[in-house]
């Protein structure tokens, strides 16, 4: 009886042995051919992975199609909504502090009073003098604003009832350089639109990039709508895609929404010259760096691009009209607003006139940007030069009594000790009280529950509060911006700054290199 | 709003008063959420903080303490063979458990939360939620009759030297509550030790003794005269009772043994001797639910922990050379603390491994380093503490291979 077990026993055994041994050699094969055996599979078995994986939308068409489980969206009052209208804002400006790498008090070309045409040079910083910074509208140059140590913080422009625009001399696109390209790209105001990933700062002309990034979605609270912004523009973002081909030697990708249900705006989905990746996902998988990361990661030594899709056509329109286009869609959201809607106007928009006889009395923050990610400006400030998105919130300095425990209004929260996750589609109505004071690193988990990156934040946030440099690098610091981390800071139980901790590791990185 | 200006009027000045002011803002952030706005990074913050979560392991331990207090005076009762069904004397034995549970866990917080507070007024910061959880966790594995001050010392040790001097909350490398367990164990051995220590109220459980009754038994004898109830006073412990837990049967005579004193209902429902929280199995697995639920306990280690120790158990049925490592696996887990440790102990998440690859191995390696102590160690009655406390140890190293071979994949991707 025992011998006979001990046969069946030897016998599987051996033949287990030959399976996994056929196996190994298939993919041991495989690799030797050069064949990829992350992306197929090579092997006798079938992967569970596989097997168990969501099936892609019909409208995917065989692109690459990446289901992201990991995240949190986190849904408000003041989403807008309806026809978008044209705001008549007088006053925009340019900030030299919307651009990440260039000193505070860059070289001026105009002074106060001087008359400008959209698209006309406005300043430069001295570390190269061709990138030119421009005018998104023209008319008068009304103030330049300083702020600490005279750095310039605002170049105000009056602008004019009817636009005025510098005629540029187009290079023609399939026959010129890309030297030539550049370099034309520099004067006219084009360069600053793009972002360089590590570090996100102003690209480098003598770099060229691996691959190139575009996000077509963005899944940020109560964001802009991307169908919007391409609507009509169509050809204008063709073309600026066709354009960014010749700028990198690497791939132009197409981040798209690959949620069942909704096919994505034609603009998008009939692009040309593109290679397209669907993700479907809660927030953030609308961020470009999580993209970045399923797609091809950012190893060392990398440089990548990102644009924002109203980046592509305003490149998109220069290389059709000759002019430079400031115009962009804002969205103007939060619970502050009477009416929250969409406009369209130009980059760089006074505060006071966008909301003008929209907003609610009492203590209004205004953030440039999204609650995650933006900025709070002041009401006679403006808008960012990057941002489609004017969010409103009320400020929550008072104190609750037992607030921690019941509170009386529902607020979002990672957390199932809130009973409103019953309710996934339930608008909170939020303030800006920290819910708690800072702690130290308490709770585990949090953080990769809510980012689908394969990262370990939190050894990585502990790296750079220690400063270790091999091992913020070794854990991937290059491949997070703050966008990234965001929500991580949203759900930190003990309340850290991660965003500003991660940007403190990059500037230390930054430094090193 | 008339509460929150008496407060802010009675604030002691924080210069003046550096001790009272953090003591004040102690109790001021605990009737009041703080007023204070996000200033750079995001605009919103999560609605869960830390005093939250704490909060809420406590109310999940709820269940455990006001059964455990009850069935400490059930306990008293049965040693004397009286009331032997569990609701009857319901007022003599509640009274019993209060008057045993209150001092542990009154002076567990005097001595505790005194610390904390001296602490954070020496380093300027507010007082910190961590001792909550300690704090509610202690009295739940002290025996019932433990002398108050080898208690108080034991709590200083572990706060002191377990927490303090490493950093305060998030900063310490074993779990607190436990470091207080061990230090009783370990220096103060009898009264944590033996079949006799589980059961309160007696100075011996030899046949015929009498019950220790203090001033507060006479408090109350003299509210239950009026009421017209019974009162303690009578009675001494029956013939032929020992005391002895299910594991110190075990131990004797295998599971034959443990049947012959208590069933198996009495062990999941804990109407059995031992620490004051983890008998009853029910109610723990209940707090372990509404943890996993809420997301506050790692599932993970909870899991893991289970399947190690069944594994271990599995294999020492295997060998089965002792009465107690024939004892079916399956039944090792009636028997003994595992599962308020599993629940409670093992899934803090500071001494516990941050990686969730970190927290399967860790949760695995307790469960069978806690089986094997527990089996083949007979001077120790159960092994979860010193499991708890050793892989407590190991956690940062396990981490830290778990990051080391996140960044190798990442280094050979580029």
């Amino acid at each position: 009886m025992l011998v006979n077990a001990l046969f069946v026993i030897a016998g599987l055994l051996v033949i287990s042995a030959i399976i996994s041994i056929t196996d190994n050699l298939l993919q041991f094969e495989a690799k030797k051919s050069g064949l990829d055996t992350q992306k197929e599979n090579f092997s006798l078995f079938p992967r569970l992975g596989e097997m168990f994986s969501a099936k892609a939308p019909a409208f995917t068409n065989g692109a690459p199609y990446h289901k992201l489980t990991k995240g949190h969206s986190i849904n408000l009052v003041g989403e807008a909504s309806g026809d978008v209208s044209n705001k008549q804002v007088s006053r925009y400006s340019v900030k030299p502090t919307n651009y990440r790498g260039i000193a505070p008090i860059p070289k001026l070309l105009v002074e106060q009073g001087d008359e400008v045409k959209a698209g006309q040079p406005l300043f430069f910083d001295k570390s190269n003098e061709n990138i030119k910074y421009v005018a998104p509208v023209s008319g008068e140059v009304i103030e330049i604003r300083r702020g600490d140590k005279r750095a310039i913080s605002d170049i105000i422009i009056l602008a004019d009832k009817n636009q005025q625009y510098v005629q540029n001399d187009v290079p023609n696109l399939a026959s010129a350089t890309r030297e030539e390209i550049i370099n034309f790209m520099m004067g006219s105001g084009l360069w600053p639109l793009i972002n360089r990933r590590p570090f996100d700062t102003i690209a480098n002309p003598d770099e060229t990039p691996r691959d190139i990034f575009i996000s077509t979605f963005d899944t940020a609270p109560l964001a802009m709508n991307n169908d919007i912004i391409v609507d009509g523009d169509e050809e204008a973002f063709q073309k600026g895609i066709d354009l960014l081909n010749k700028l990198t030697d690497g791939d132009v990708y197409l981040g798209l929404n690959g949620k069942a249900g909704q096919t994505p705006a034609a603009g998008f989905y009939n692009a040309q010259n593109v290679q397209k990746h669907y993700f479907d996902g809660i927030h953030p998988a609308g961020n470009v760096g999580i993209q970045i990361h399923h797609i091809n990661p950012i190893k060392s030594g990398d440089s990548v691009w990102t644009l924002k899709v109203q980046d592509v056509i305003a490149m998109g329109k220069m290389f059709l009209t000759g002019n430079y286009s400031g115009e962009t869609y804002v969205a103007l959201t939060g619970s502050e607003f009477i009416t929250p809607s969409y406009v369209k106007t130009y980059r760089g928009a006074n505060i006071a006139e966008l909301v003008k006889g929209n907003i609610k009395e009492g203590k209004v923050r205004m953030i440039s940007g999204d609650v995650l990610t933006g900025k709070t400006i002041a009401p006679d400030g403006f808008l960012n030069a990057k941002d489609d998105q004017l969010t409103t919130l009320k400020e929550g300095d008072h104190n609750e009594l037992f607030g921690w425990l019941l509170p009386i209004k529902p607020r979002p929260s990672i957390s199932k000790t809130f009973p409103a996750f019953l309710m996934p589609n339930h608008e909170f109505e939020v303030d800006t009280n920290t819910h708690g004071e800072k702690r130290a690193f308490v709770m585990t988990g949090q953080y990769e529950s809510v980012l689908p990156m394969d990262i370990f934040p939190q050894t990585l946030m502990k790296a750079i509060m220690a400063g270790d440099f091999e091992r913020m690098e070794g854990l991937g610091i290059n491949e997070l911006s703050e966008e990234d981390i965001a929500i991580c800071e949203f759900a930190c139980t003990s309340k850290m700054p991660l965003q500003e901790i991660l940007r403190d590791g990059l500037d230390m990185i930054q430094e090193q290199s | 709003m008339g509460l929150l200006d008496f407060f802010k009027k009675i604030e002691p000045d924080k210069k003046k008063n550096p001790f009272l002011h953090t003591a004040y803002d102690a109790f001021f952030t605990f009737a009041y959420a703080p007023d204070s706005t996000t200033k750079n990074g995001t605009h919103i913050k999560d609605g869960m903080d830390l005093k939250r979560t704490m909060v809420m392991v406590v109310l999940a331990m709820q269940l455990c303490y006001l059964f455990g207090t009850y069935n400490m005076g059930h306990q008293h009762f049965v040693a004397m063979g009286q009331y032997g069904g569990f609701l009857e004397g319901f007022h003599l034995k509640l009274a019993h458990g209060l008057i045993k549970l209150l001092p542990i866990f009154i002076w567990t917080h005097i001595v505790g939360l005194g610390i904390e507070f001296y602490f954070a007024y020496k380093k300027g910061h507010a007082v910190e939620e961590g001792f909550l959880v300690s704090g509610a966790l202690i009295p739940l594995i002290m025996p019932p009759d433990i002398p108050i001050w080898i208690l108080c010392v034991a709590v200083a040790f572990a706060v002191i030297l377990g927490k303090e001097a490493f950093g305060g909350t998030g900063m310490n490398i074993w779990n607190v509550a436990l470091l207080s367990r061990v230090f009783v164990f370990f220096a103060y051995p009898t009264s944590i030790s033996g079949d006799e220590v589980w059961v309160s109220g007696f100075d011996s459980l030899a046949a015929g003794s009498a019950p220790v009754y203090g001033w507060a038994h006479n408090l109350f004898n003299g509210l239950f005269d009026t009421m017209g109830v019974a009162q303690f006073g009578t009675g001494a412990v029956a013939d032929g009772y020992t005391g002895a837990t299910p594991l110190s049967l075990a131990y004797q005579g295998g599971w034959e043994r443990v049947t012959e004193v208590y069933s198996p209902a009495q062990m999941w429902w804990g109407t059995i001797p031992g620490s004051i929280g983890e008998t009853n199995k029910i109610f723990i697995l209940i707090g372990a639910a509404i943890l996993l639920l809420t997301k506050i306990a790692s599932w993970r280690i909870m899991f893991s922990m289970l399947i190690g120790a069944a594994v271990t158990a599995m294999m020492f049925n295997a060998w089965g050379s002792t009465p107690f490592m024939q004892v079916p696996w399956l039944y090792q887990f009636y028997m003994g603390s595992f599962f308020f440790a599993m629940a409670f102990m093992a899934t803090d998440p500071v001494t516990a491994s941050g990686t969730n690859a970190g927290k399967w191995i860790y949760g695995f390696l307790i469960g069978m380093i806690g089986m094997i102590i527990r089996t083949i160690n007979p001077a120790y009655p159960e092994g979860w503490m010193l499991a708890i406390l050793f892989l407590n140890t190991f956690a940062p190293l396990i981490d830290h291979y778990v990051v080391e071979a996140n960044m190798k994949k990442r280094l050979q991707r580029g």
